[in-house]
Formats: structure tokens, C-alpha cells, sequence
């Protein structure tokens, strides 16, 4: 049984971190779920044995009830975030009609501008542009 | 007396509630808020010198004793944190009435600030990691919301990443967490201490190895630091303000508390920080210097200076530590006062960007002043406080004789100061004009908004005075830093044996 759900806790942790790689919005938040669900699973295995009664039986002997509080709590927190970045991906939609991350816009303008100057710099083999230095307080407006 | 270190998280919890409730009146929820913030500060200094001279205080919630409760401890460091933390979080709000951007446009704001607030202090406060693991999530749901408050493109596109790069940490926290329990059957920080040392070795290295990555995602540590430029710039200014001074420094308080409480002395993996200090320094100063926007120069400066704290701790040596302690208290303020500044270069010039605005010096030189005395002490420049924390730092490492990482550490002052001055170079010299081609706006005698710019200067005072008081000060930091390399006596404290 334990190696069951051990299995099924690494199972969980590769396809949410599979899924939290993608680039559509809607994957990453099922991938965010998994991942939860998978520390959560984590977290109940850590009662250590199983199949003891959830309250003190005849023998005064029972399961320890820390692990689930501490799920619990943790099951509510996944749960209200996930429902917060639900509600952010409903206003990436309202807003850009598109539910892909994007790229860092600003990211991507000293970037394309590097990549500039080294075009300027190949084109020019003697390698004396003034184009390749003194760029770093100027920006394409 | 103890009980009284419940009230920095209890009462702006309670406030948040009554900001809610008087929703409707924006001065109500202002009053409440900043007397809030202001008794919280209050309480926090003054357990700062009760701390010093009476030793650590500890309660347990609920009166069940520890380890099986919840445990809430103030000892020199987490006092020290929470009274920085305090100060900070009430000028910040100051700033936010004053600017009215943020505060104004959304009912919602006062009440997230302050659960903000209680979610900083309960994470300086905790004793207990599962309850640390809460706090973040309170701080960070808090911070979630105040990241994406005013709903436009960019902010949602940026909140992702925040959210998301959050989340992941959280769970590999759970992990951590399950894992903890599952070895050593409690997760009572003082408890753990010694039981950590108990378990067999590969065990223990991968539990301080699953902590450093956990925390370094929030501390923006090399190589985990790319989700901070990318998402800080985008909030409003005193948002970005309060969370480039506080939210990653609980990351490294709980890289500093766990390295030193939890992981046994034999463990530390001190050469691995200090190679990720260093590398943490370098990258980021270097994505400092290629940014061309005043805040994404700011953010990434943000990455460098974590360095700076991590390489402290990777001394492992009580002046090490001290002077971790200082750059902490040092940037917390000095960075605020920045991205206070920076919200008002953007406030006068329309824009961020260093192409677009220039001549601030002339006709607006108090702004000149707010934005000089910060950024000289970020670069280490004497007298300000950089300077005091930097020479702490690389006494304690030349000290150790760890002389590349000190090498490092002065090589990014100077990178620092050179990317100081490309903002001083692009914002404020040259021919005066504004975004657009525009006029400065210029407002009345200080040039800039006035509650905002005496929000600022109070701040920068307050770096000043840090730098004057250094003494004292850094008597202090050593004094917690010893605590911190004993952890015998925390555990003593907590559990009583």
C-alpha cells in the first residue's frame, strides 16, 4: 500500500512539474494542482503506519492525527491560490484574449537589442564599430 | 509580558477585518491602518530592548506547551527583523496615502496591506516550521493580491510568474515539510535542532539542501532569482517599495534560522553559499547594469544585495553573521527608500526609463538628495550605512580568510556605484524634460508630492542615523549572531531543557 502511494506521489510530482512547464496558462494551473496534491499525499504518508482507527479504539491505540491537520491546512491554502490564479488567468483572458505566458517584454528588447549589436559587429570584420560600446544608456524609443 | 509578542500579528489581522468593515470611508480605513502600523512599530522597538536585556521571549498559543503547540518566539534576530519590518511597512503605507495611485484606485488595499504585515511578523516570529510554511502563504497570498491590484496587462502578465514561481516553492515546502515529519515526528524548530542531528547523513543533507532551495526561491538566490526583475517592476510604486524591502529578506531570515537552528554544525554547507553568494553578487549586479528603466535597475540590485546577506552567513563565524544581520537591517531601508524615490522620479518625469527623462537635479533637487543619499549607501560609499555594513562583511570573511569572495564583494560595490551613477547620469543631469517631451512637474516648495517625499526623506534620515549609531548597533548584531551560532540556548528557551 505504501509503495503504491509512493508511486503514485512521484507520478503526481513529474506530470505537474510536466505541466507546470507549458507555456498555456490553463496546463500550468492543472500542473499547480498535481503538484499540490502530490505534497499533500507526501504529507498524509508521513503518519507512518496505516490502517489504525482515526480515534482511540480498545486497545488505546491510534493513528496520528498531526499529518492530517497539517494536510488539511495545506489543502485549503493550494485550493484558495489556485482559485486566485484561476481568476488571474480569467483576466489574462479579458485582457489579451490569449491565455499563454509571455515573455518578459523589457527582457526582450535589451536581448533583441544585444543581438543588434552583434549583427553590427559581424558585418563589420575590423570589428571598430562604435555601435557595439556606449549602447548602455539608450533605449529604442 | 510574553504574551504581548502574539500583537504584531494579531493586531493588523484585526485591523484588516475593521478596514473591511469600514470599507466605505477610504479616511476610516487610513486611520485604522496607520494606527495599526504605528502601535505595531511601537511594540516592535520595544521588544527589541526587552529582547537585549531580558533575554528571548517565548508563548505558546493556546497554552499548549511546546513542541506540540504553536510556538512564537522573539529573540534578538526575529525582534531586530520585526522592528525594521514594522518601521517600514508604516512609511510605505505613509507614502501610499500620499501617492493615492494604489490606495486610491481600490477599496481592497488597506486591508491586504496590513494581512501583509501580520504575514511578515508571523514569519519572523514563528518557532514552529509548519506554522513558518502558513505565514509565507499569508504573506505571499497578501502579496499575490497587491501585485495585481490594478488588473492592467502587464501586471497580470508578471503577477503569473509570481504566483506561479510562489506556488512551486510552497509545495517543495510541503515536501519539505512531509519529509521533515516523517523522519523526526515533529516540526517544532527547537525541537528539530537536536533530532536533525540524529538522522542518518544523506537524509539530513537533503533536507538542508531541500530548505536552501525552498528559501532561495524566495530570497531570489542564484540560480533561482529570474521570476524577481521580471515581476517586482510592474506594481505600484510603494508595493514594489515593501516588497523589495521585505519579502525577500524573510527569505533569507529563514535560510539564516534554519541553517543556523536546524541544520547540526557539522553540516553547514558553508563553501556552497559562499559560492552562491558570490555568483548570486556578480549576476545580479550585472543585470543591473544592462536595465535601462529606473525600477528593473532597482530590482535586480535586489538579487546582488541578497548576495551580500548569504555570504555573511556562509561565514559561519560570529562576525559573519553580525554583519549579515547589519546588511539585512541596512538594505531593508536603504532599498524601501529607493523604489520610494523611484516612484517619485516617475511621479515627476512620467516615466521610468533613463532615455525618456533627464535634468531632475536642476529643478527638482530634493528629489536629487532622497535618490544621492540611498544610492551612495547602496554602493558602500562612506559615511552612509552601506558602508558600516559592507566593512562588517568583509572584515568578517578577510577574518576567515575567504579573500575570492571578499575579491567579489568589493568588485560589485564598484559595479554598484557604476550603475548608481547611470541612473543619476540618465535621470537626473542633462536637459530637463519628461516623458513625451514634456515638462517636469514640479509641485510646490519640495518640488515633489509632499507626504510622499516626507515619507522618503524619513527613511533616508533613518539610514543616516543607522550609519551613526553603528556602534551600538553592531554590538547588538553580534550579540544576536552569537545566539544564533548557540542554538543550544534558543532550544533552551522554547522547550525549557
Amino acid at each position: 500500500m505504501s509503495l503504491l502511494l509512493a508511486f503514485c506521489t512521484a507520478a503526481l510530482f513529474s506530470f505537474g512539474t510536466y505541466l507546470v512547464l507549458q507555456r498555456r496558462l490553463s496546463r500550468i494551473v492543472i500542473g499547480v494542482g498535481l503538484l499540490g496534491h502530490a505534497a499533500n499525499l507526501m504529507l498524509l504518508l508521513s503518519a507512518g503506519e496505516r490502517g489504525r482507527p482515526v480515534f482511540i479504539g480498545s486497545d488505546g491505540d491510534f493513528t496520528d492525527p498531526l499529518p492530517q491537520a497539517l494536510a488539511l491546512t495545506a489543502i485549503v491554502i493550494t485550493f484558495g491560490v489556485t482559485v486566485f490564479l484561476l481568476a488571474l488567468a480569467y483576466r489574462s483572458w479579458v485582457v489579451s484574449h490569449d491565455d499563454e505566458v509571455e515573455d518578459d517584454v523589457e527582457d526582450r528588447l535589451i536581448a533583441s537589442r544585444l543581438a543588434a549589436d552583434g549583427a553590427t559587429a559581424e558585418a563589420d570584420p575590423t570589428g571598430e564599430t562604435t555601435g557595439s560600446t556606449g549602447h548602455v544608456g539608450e533605449v529604442p524609443s | 509580558m510574553n504574551d504581548l509578542i502574539v500583537l504584531p500579528v494579531a493586531l493588523p489581522l484585526l485591523g484588516a477585518a475593521v478596514c473591511i468593515l469600514v470599507g466605505k470611508s477610504r479616511t476610516a480605513q487610513r486611520f485604522v491602518s496607520i494606527t495599526t502600523l504605528v502601535v505595531v512599530a511601537a511594540i516592535a522597538v520595544w521588544m527589541v530592548v526587552d529582547v537585549d536585556a531580558n533575554g528571548t521571549l517565548v508563548t505558546q498559543a493556546g497554552g499548549w506547551p511546546a513542541p506540540v503547540g504553536i510556538t512564537l518566539v522573539a529573540d534578538r534576530f526575529a525582534a531586530m527583523m520585526l522592528a525594521v519590518s514594522a518601521i517600514v511597512l508604516l512609511a510605505v503605507l505613509v507614502y501610499a496615502v500620499g501617492q493615492r495611485e494604489a490606495e486610491g484606485n481600490h477599496v481592497g488595499f488597506h486591508p491586504v496591506y496590513l494581512v501583509l504585515a501580520a504575514g511578515v511578523a508571523s514569519s519572523f516570529l514563528t518557532g514552529d516550521l509548519f506554522n513558518l510554511f502558513v505565514s509565507f502563504e499569508v504573506m505571499l497570498t497578501a502579496s499575490y493580491v497587491l501585485i495585481t491590484l490594478g488588473g492592467s496587462k502587464a501586471q497580470v502578465r508578471a503577477g503569473m510568474t509570481y504566483v506561479v514561481i510562489s506556488l512551486l516553492a510552497s509545495t517543495l515546502f510541503l515536501a519539505a515539510l512531509a519529509i521533515t515529519y516523517m523522519a523526526t515526528g515533529t516540526v517544532n524548530m527547537a525541537d528539530l535542532s537536536g533530532r536533525i542531528a540524529e538522522l542518518p547523513e544523506g537524509l539530513r543533507s537533503a533536507l538542508g539542501l531541500l530548505l536552501i532551495v525552498v528559501f532561495g526561491i524566495k530570497a531570489a538566490l542564484f540560480p533561482l532569482y529570474f521570476w524577481l526583475p521580471d515581476s517586482y517592476p510592474t506594481a505600484p510604486s510603494p508595493v514594489t517599495a515593501v516588497f523589495a524591502g521585505l519579502l525577500t529578506k524573510v527569505g533569507v531570515y529563514a535560510i539564516i534560522r534554519s541553517q543556523t537552528l536546524l541544520i547540526p554544525a557539522a553540516d553547514r554547507a558553508g563553501t556552497v553559499l559562499l559560492v552562491v553568494a558570490a555568483l548570486t553578487m556578480l549576476v545580479g549586479v550585472f543585470g543591473a547594469i544592462s536595465q535601462n528603466d529606473v525600477k528593473r535597475v532597482l530590482s535586480f540590485h535586489i538579487v546582488s544585495q541578497i548576495g551580500y546577506m548569504i555570504m555573511g552567513l556562509g561565514l559561519f563565524t560570529v562576525a559573519g553573521l553580525a554583519g549579515a544581520l547589519l546588511y539585512i537591517i541596512h538594505h531593508i531601508i536603504v532599498k524601501t527608500t529607493l523604489f520610494l524615490t523611484s516612484g517619485l522620479i516617475e511621479h515627476a518625469g512620467g516615466t521610468g526609463r533613463l532615455a525618456r527623462i533627464g535634468g531632475i537635479a536642476r529643478r527638482l533637487p530634493v528629489l536629487a538628495a532622497l535618490f544621492v543619499i540611498p544610492a551612495l549607501s547602496l554602493a558602500g560609499i562612506p559615511p552612509f550605512s552601506g558602508f558600516v555594513a559592507k566593512l562588517a562583511l568583509v572584515s568578517a570573511g578577510l577574518d576567515t580568510g575567504e579573500y575570492a569572495v571578499v575579491a567579489i564583494s568589493l568588485l560589485v560595490s564598484l559595479l554598484t556605484l557604476f550603475s548608481m551613477t547611470k541612473i543619476w547620469a540618465g535621470a537626473f543631469w542633462g536637459e530637463s524634460h519628461g516623458d513625451n517631451g514634456k515638462e517636469l512637474i514640479v509641485e510646490g516648495r519640495l518640488g515633489t508630492p509632499r507626504v510622499m517625499t516626507l515619507a522618503t526623506a524619513s527613511l533616508a534620515v533613518l539610514s543616516i542615523a543607522i550609519a551613526l549609531a553603528s556602534g551600538p548597533l553592531y554590538r547588538f548584531s553580534e550579540r544576536a549572531a552569537d545566539d544564533l551560532l548557540h542554538p543550544a540556548r534558543y532550544v533552551m528557551e522554547v522547550l525549557g531543557r
